[in-house]
């Protein structure tokens, strides 16, 4: 069946209705990658075989990510006519249980972590027997998140296009398509302020604008999915859990430019983002979503998926078109912009698929409203992944505007363990690190840029007093460098260059003199390099140096590591007066370097240690000490 | 046609003009090592890089900016000069044996390097990765013999699998443009060899004089120019004389 007409999407909706609030319970796990790599898979099928067994009638229905990755497998279970209860750390035995449960017409507490009332039911909101727990939106890791581009990850099944639709989607490509030329399309969007979510935050609307006007015999649409960012995931989640809304951003956005071909550029690392977007083109095409006369309007547009090969350089949008167009994925210089030139030659866009993903909402719900959103210049919300030390992990969604402070201590909870946060890296390899006495900033553009680092795609690594900061800069200049394509200088000798010197730091074999070169090269490349990974390259480094000029300063001069962190700089002992003699460290340490009798205190033999850290992490006592 | 405006002093160029090329119109030169007139604006080498002081500050490579009305520059500026300084510091740690880098570095004021030296291994390096040999071979000749294999510092250029390569016409054109002299060709015998792609190309023999003058694989010029049919097969020398014997012919009565 082809959908054609309103009439046709309305059907199509209520398909998907019935399947959303199913009269069947309905149980939702999380199956993105974060998901599966937390044992998803087997929850998944124990609690089908359950039902099978029990002969229990339900939906079993495998979603992308709801947000909270650290709590995965994360179930959730719809009762008819009530609201969800999400189901935390699910594992396959819990999973029996839960069927056991539901056969009984219970619903039980184990691992029930909070409940998401659902709307209008006359019911009350939290289950029976479940009253005490808080609904999800009041988790102080959800207060104070807004969901639009990730509205409906880990909601809908992200292989079934009726329950998109059911959720409100298609409806923005309607309203484009039968009430809106492409100009007056591209000016909602210009309106709403909303800016590339790939990092550098170039107008979307202007953009769009610029590829429209310049001359060319056909234009393109491209899909930006190249995520490359060490402890970022952002953009193969929205792949995962809705695909739908990134081909309906791109729909519109051809529509808009005047494109009839668009192109998802993803990397091959992600094999389930890749085959949930393959298999949402398929199903969009075969329902005419995709394809000639979409929706009835005459207007024609089709998608293709093409696999990067893992360069990170590719995520610089002169390489990856010229990796599309079979070369080598080095950059080119610009002007002239893609927006003018772009692939094979002609106008193109570029862009992130969390920018795309964001185009329904803001055509479904108006300029107006997203422009309200956020603060002034900074429209709309942006999808971080907060990782590292930090209580609460996972994927966050929150207006432009929220202070850092907010988002580490408000949605992250703080400290990992309870320890002091010292900094956060933001935007990946190509950030910097902001120091917690910078916390009362807002997380907007031209804040992070000024406090030395970028907004970037979304990365964010929470740091404490155990992160050695020179051993931070030199992890991501490393990566860097092996990312560097190695076409222009100061790029690709430039960071083996400051490789070479933090190498020498974190060593103890630098001299002062050393700061000032390290300083003056990163400078350089970040003044000469040709494209924006060369030009950000040195961030890491420029940042830490601003702010932890002390730590620098240790290594050098005092051969020292504050962190306790650079293996060459520190010595662990065992404090004789702590250690149990229970033995954990000595069958942990892959050297031998410790000795000691049962019940009586170990030792660490220093001429034999790798200081590989191993003992420290695993003493119950906290004996293992690290002298910086 | 635009104005630009270098040191102080204006020079006006045809649109569309190299930076590099307006800079050389005041007569003022540029290291560069990754430009070639022939080939299209490339980047990679930043020797060239100048100070653009308006319509907006950016320090910029000139062999890669097309000029504009109203541009001004300072070619000596302290980032300028800093920019192309370091570039040649760098180079000179990446080729420590190459003269042309070193007296690029001295014309520059840069008479040492403060970078580490490449592994023993690499200390004959004389390649600093322009590209123009891969460029002029895919671009000019049409045979992409050779592309650059692996990334970052770990970039080097060669045929595939560093194998004989089968597409290579062993015209030697990469061992003409580059700047550094880090591609050596010779003539042995029935065979010209291009050390660095590791591969030999059989040459043509003179039926004329017997001697071998030109690279097998180049015959497919033949079809491009049939004037040339009754002298194609001989060497230069031959067909000289060839050609001077038959005008001769042709015009006796000016020979008389």
């Amino acid at each position: 069946m082809k959908i054609r007409t309103h009439a046709d999407l309305e059907g199509l909706r209520a398909e998907g209705d019935a399947l959303l609030h199913s009269a069947r319970p309905r149980i939702c796990v999380g199956m993105a990658t974060c998901g599966m790599a937390a044992g998803a898979g087997a929850v998944f099928k124990a609690i089908g075989e359950a039902a099978t067994a029990s002969g229990l009638d339900v939906m079993l229905v495998s979603t992308g990510c709801i947000g909270c990755c650290q709590q995965e497998p994360v179930v959730d279970v719809r009762m008819p006519g009530q609201g969800r209860v999400v189901y935390a750390r699910m594992t396959p035995e819990a999973g029996e249980r839960l069927i056991a449960a539901l056969s009984a017409g219970e619903l039980p507490a184990e691992h029930a972590m909070a409940v998401i009332p659902e709307p209008g039911s006359a019911l009350p909101e939290k289950p029976q027997g479940l009253s005490h727990l808080p609904r999800m939106e009041d988790l102080p890791f959800y207060k104070k998140q807004q969901k639009i581009i990730l509205r409906n990850s880990g909601r809908i099944d992200p292989r079934r296009v009726e329950e998109y639709a059911a959720a409100e989607g298609y409806t923005a490509l309607e309203r484009v398509l039968l009430h809106l030329s492409p100009q007056e399309t591209i000016d909602e969007i210009t309106r709403s302020g909303l800016r590339g979510r790939g990092g550098a935050g170039f107008p979307t609307g202007k953009k769009w604008d610029l590829c429209s006007r310049a001359p060319g015999t056909a234009r393109y649409i491209i899909c930006n999915a190249d995520e490359g960012d060490p402890g970022a995931y952002m953009d193969r989640t929205v792949l995962e859990s809705d695909p739908y809304a990134v081909i309906e951003g791109m729909t519109i956005a051809g529509y808009a430019i005047g494109a009839s071909e668009g192109y998802v550029y993803v990397r091959n690392e992600y094999p389930l983002a890749i085959e949930r977007i393959h298999h949402a083109i398929e199903q969009a095409g075969e329902l005419g979503l995709l394809g000639d006369n979409i929706l009835g309007s005459g207007f024609t547009f089709s998608i293709d998926v093409v696999r990067g090969a893992g360069a990170f350089v590719c995520g610089e949008e002169t390489a990856l078109i010229t990796s599309m167009e079979g070369g080598l994925s080095e950059p080119r210089p610009r002007p002239p912009y893609p927006a003018v030139k772009g692939l094979w030659g002609q106008p193109t866009v570029i862009n992130n698929v969390k920018t795309l993903a964001s185009i329904p909402a803001i055509v479904a719900k108006g300029a107006d409203w997203y422009a309200g959103i956020g603060t002034e210049g900074n429209a709309g919300t942006v999808v971080f992944s907060l990782v590292g030390k930090v209580a609460n992990t996972g994927l966050v969604e929150a207006p432009l505007g929220l202070t850092l402070d907010e988002m580490i201590h408000g949605i992250g909870g703080g400290g990992l363990d309870g320890r002091q946060v010292k900094a956060v890296q933001t935007g990946g390899p190509s950030g910097g690190c902001i120091p917690a006495s910078l916390f009362h900033l807002p997380i907007d553009y031209a804040s992070l840029s000024h406090a030395g680092s970028i907004m970037g795609s979304g990365g964010m690594v929470v740091m404490d007093e155990e992160t050695c900061m020179v051993d931070v800069a030199l992890y991501f200049l490393r990566f860097t460098m092996a990312e560097s394509c190695g076409k222009c200088t100061p790029c690709r000798e430039g960071t083996r260059q400051m490789v070479e010197i933090l190498t020498r730091i974190v060593e103890g074999k630098a001299d002062p003199g050393d700061l000032d070169l390290l300083e003056e090269v990163a400078l350089w490349v970040k003044g000469a390099s040709l494209c924006g990974l060369g030009q950000t390259a040195p961030n890491p480094v420029l940042s830490t140096f601003r702010y932890f000029r002390d730590e620098y300063d240790a290594h050098v001069n005092e051969r020292r590591c504050p962190a306790g962190v650079c293996r060459a700089l520190v010595r662990f002992a065992i404090a004789p007066g702590r250690c149990t003699g229970c033995g954990l460290c000595l069958r942990e340490c892959s050297v031998g370097a410790i000795t000691g009798e049962k019940k009586q205190p170990h030792r660490i033999d220093e001429a034999l240690c790798a200081r590989c850290r191993a003992c420290y992490d695993i003493c119950p006592e906290g004996a293992v000490e690290i002298a910086r | 046609m635009p104005t630009v405006t270098i040191n102080g002093t204006s020079v006006t160029v045809p649109q569309g003009t190299l930076l590099l090329k307006a800079v050389e119109e005041a007569g003022i030169t540029l290291p560069t090592l990754c430009h070639h007139d022939a080939l299209s604006p490339y980047g990679a080498c930043r020797l060239c890089m100048v100070l653009i002081t308006a319509p907006r500050r950016a320090l910029v490579a000139s062999c890669a900016y097309p000029v504009e009305e109203d541009l001004a520059v300072e070619t000596h500026s302290a980032e300028a000069v800093q920019a192309r300084r370091l570039a040649l510091e760098a180079l000179m740690a990446r080729c420590p044996r190459s003269h042309v880098i070193r007296n690029l570095a001295e014309r520059e004021g840069v008479t040492t390097t403060r970078f580490g030296m490449p592994p023993s291994e690499r200390a004959d390096e004389l390649c600093m990765l322009c590209g123009l040999c891969v460029r002029v071979c895919r671009d000019l000749i049409g045979a992409a013999a050779i592309s650059f294999v692996g990334r970052g510092s770990e970039r080097r250029v060669g045929a595939p699998f560093a194998l004989q390569s089968d597409a290579c016409i062993g015209c030697g054109a990469c061992a003409e443009v580059c700047p550094t002299g880090a591609i050596r060709m010779e003539d042995r015998g029935d065979q010209r060899i291009l050390h660095a792609w590791n591969t030999r190309i059989p040459l043509a023999r003179c039926p004329g004089c017997g001697r071998f003058f030109t690279p097998a694989p180049t015959r497919f010029l033949k079809d491009m120019f049939p004037e040339m049919e009754a002298i194609w097969d001989v060497c230069p020398a031959c067909r000289q004389e060839r050609t001077a014997r038959q005008w001769a012919t042709e015009h006796p009565l000016i020979i008389q």
